[in-house]
């Protein structure tokens, strides 16, 4: 395997004259990402399984698809491309779920796992700080899983183009607009709306790194029951729901962070429909709870970088 | 220069006290060997020097404090605990690029170069790897890295005689070149005796005794007393006694060496003979004490 630090270790005789400060701090953040793609493959993988699960079904739903597509000729054309973009649109929606599932387990494995197989024995053992790695972790949910998900999105979408566009082709119909989606318009959306998902949910990721360094075991129920505990109390307690409103907002109110416009142009029977003009950028980054969210994720991975630097191998 | 300095090192895990006002001063170059019985604090000890666990007490090791400055200690310190450390899941080739992409001071030809003399394959999970494998490729990781000190936790546990004595052979040979400092613990303490230069017993949490090799060889004597002599070696004061084969062994700290072997054979002892003498003998005395 050839790696940019073959070059530098082999042209340096004497690694002792080279001063210590020439290795930059993005270095060994860069090689922790690394390391956490070779230990949880499902990162990658998952996605690639969603993906291929999708276009399974959609293959079998070809046999059906001249049919289908000479009934929606006869529809207003209004409403063509909105129908035509509903399997695209599921099949994003499928991996992007696939992708939530995978960083919900990473996370509660990846300062757990490091304790249980006593390897943090030896990542310690190397000029890598604590702060390091719960960032190299952490950017697995925020950054790398959001962009594995895009491009396994984007790649199926285009596989699904093709098949389509064969059977349509072989069947001696039209392949063209308007009963192409938007791919590209759709990808742009995509892009944003797995931005937004990552920031919302940090707050949940940054708990879920929290415990995972913390339990001794059973990370699944320490990081779920204490916060139903609390939703119980407070109902016992005060006969109120602040504490569960809270958790629901923050489970399910990305999806009014992510577009502010009400929704438009698509019956409700269909899975909602987003253009580029619904998107609100201002208005998502002007939302408090995005920044109280990011603040409350702020301070559980400050947590878990101090609880890193007490822990010992279980 | 001073490698490790520590002054009234303690640590307590709840009523239990691991390090109960330890001092050391560890020179640069020397090989010193950790000597304690289980739960003595030797481990914890180490803990506090690599900056794994926060201690009361003045520490500093290579002039840094070790637990506020762990990650830059570490480009200057290597550790091996006992075998399972490496993860399971890592493959050679992944140790490799991942310790050359974080380690300024990692040669990663000159691991290369010790992997080759072994069987080891670089395609190979660590879970693949048989015990004495997965410690040569640590000992690979860790000689290519260009530390002042190195730090061994029963490094060899578990493994059989042969992939000990490479171990330390390698160590020796290839490694250690009297600018390096290297702190060992181990129970098989005969096996490492000729490459130590230095000798600390840990017991509950306290340093017992300290010495290098040479004190060692000057001051104690173990006398085996022919039958006729074994009142007269009594009188010289010896540290302990006891009965092998029915013949008394003596052991004497700081007596004339030829006043001794005119009572019977005298010779240098092992540092577990001594160990046990003072190590165990303080347990009997205690146990002695309380009945």
């Amino acid at each position: 395997m050839t790696t940019p630090s073959d070059t530098v270790a082999e042209t340096d005789p004497d690694p002792r004259a080279s001063p210590p400060a020439a290795l930059s701090t993005t270095r060994p953040l860069y090689w922790s990402v690394r390391r956490e793609l070779w230990e949880s493959r499902s990162i990658y993988i998952a996605p690639l399984i969603a993906a291929a699960v999708v276009l399974f079904g959609f293959a079998i739903s070809t046999v059906n698809l001249p049919h289908n597509r000479r009934a929606l000729l006869a529809l207003d054309p209004a409403r063509q491309g909105a129908i035509v973009a509903i399997p695209y649109d599921f099949a994003a929606m499928a991996i992007i779920l696939t992708g939530f599932i995978v960083a919900i387990f990473y996370c509660l494995g990846a300062l757990h796992n490091e304790r249980r197989d006593r390897g943090i024995l030896f990542w310690k053992s190397l000029p890598v700080s604590d702060l390091t790695t719960v960032l190299s972790k952490a950017a697995i949910p925020l950054i790398v899983l959001p962009l594995a998900v895009f491009v396994t999105v984007i790649a199926t979408q285009l596989v699904m183009l093709v098949m389509s566009a064969v059977v349509l082709a072989a069947n001696g119909l039209s392949v063209g607009a308007p009963s192409t989606p938007p791919l590209l318009q759709m990808s742009l959306v995509l892009l944003y709306g797995l931005g937004v998902i990552a920031l919302w949910y940090a707050p949940i990721y940054g708990w879920l790194m929290l415990v995972s360094g913390g339990a001794r075991r059973t990370t699944f129920l320490w990081a779920f029951l204490p916060p139903l505990a609390l939703c119980l109390v407070e109902k016992i307690a005060f006969d109120s729901t602040n504490f569960a409103s809270l958790l629901a907002y923050r489970l399910g109110g990305f999806w009014e962070a992510f577009t502010v416009h009400p929704r438009g142009g698509v019956g409700h029977a269909h899975p909602p429909q987003v253009g580029l003009a619904q998107l609100d950028p201002v208005g998502f980054l002007s939302t408090p709870g995005l920044w109280a969210g990011l603040a409350v994720a702020a301070a559980f991975l400050a947590a878990a970088v101090w609880q890193r630097r007490r822990r010992e191998p279980i | 220069m001073l490698c490790i300095e520590a002054l009234g090192l303690r640590k307590t895990f709840g009523a239990t006290v691991a390090l109960d006002g330890v001092d050391l001063r560890i020179e640069e170059g020397r090989i010193l060997g950790l000597i304690g019985p289980n739960g003595a604090g030797k481990s914890t000890a180490l803990n506090a020097i690599l900056g794994l666990t926060p201690y009361q007490g003045e520490l500093k090791v290579l002039g840094r404090n070790p637990w506020r400055e762990r990650d830059h200690l570490m480009r200057d310190v290597c550790f091996i605990a006992d075998v399972a450390v490496l993860p399971r899941w890592m493959r050679v080739s992944q140790a490799l690029d991942y310790v050359a992409g974080v380690h300024p001071r990692f040669d990663r030809a000159k691991a290369e170069r010790f992997l080759g003399k072994t069987s080891i394959k670089r395609a190979s999970k660590v879970r693949e790897l048989s015990k004495g494998m997965v410690t040569q490729l640590h000992l690979a990781l860790v000689m290519a890295i260009d530390a002042k000190l190195l730090v061994l936790d029963e490094p060899t546990l578990g493994l059989d005689l042969l992939y000990r004595k490479q171990f330390y052979d390698s160590l020796l040979n290839d490694y250690f070149d009297r600018r390096r400092t290297i702190i060992v613990t181990t129970h098989q303490v005969e096996e490492i005796q000729h490459i130590l230069t230095d000798v600390m017993f840990i017991d509950r949490g306290r340093v017992v005794l300290s010495f290098s090799m040479e004190d060692f060889e000057a001051r104690y004597v173990e006398l085996m007393a022919g039958p006729e002599h074994v009142a007269e070696a009594r009188a010289l004061g010896p540290i302990h006694e006891r009965q092998v084969f029915g013949r008394s062994l003596l052991l004497f700290d700081s007596v004339d060496r030829a006043r001794l072997a005119v009572l019977g054979e005298a010779r240098t002892p092992s540092i577990a003979d001594l160990f046990v003498a003072v190590i165990g003998g303080q347990a009997a005395g205690a146990q002695g004490a309380a009945a």
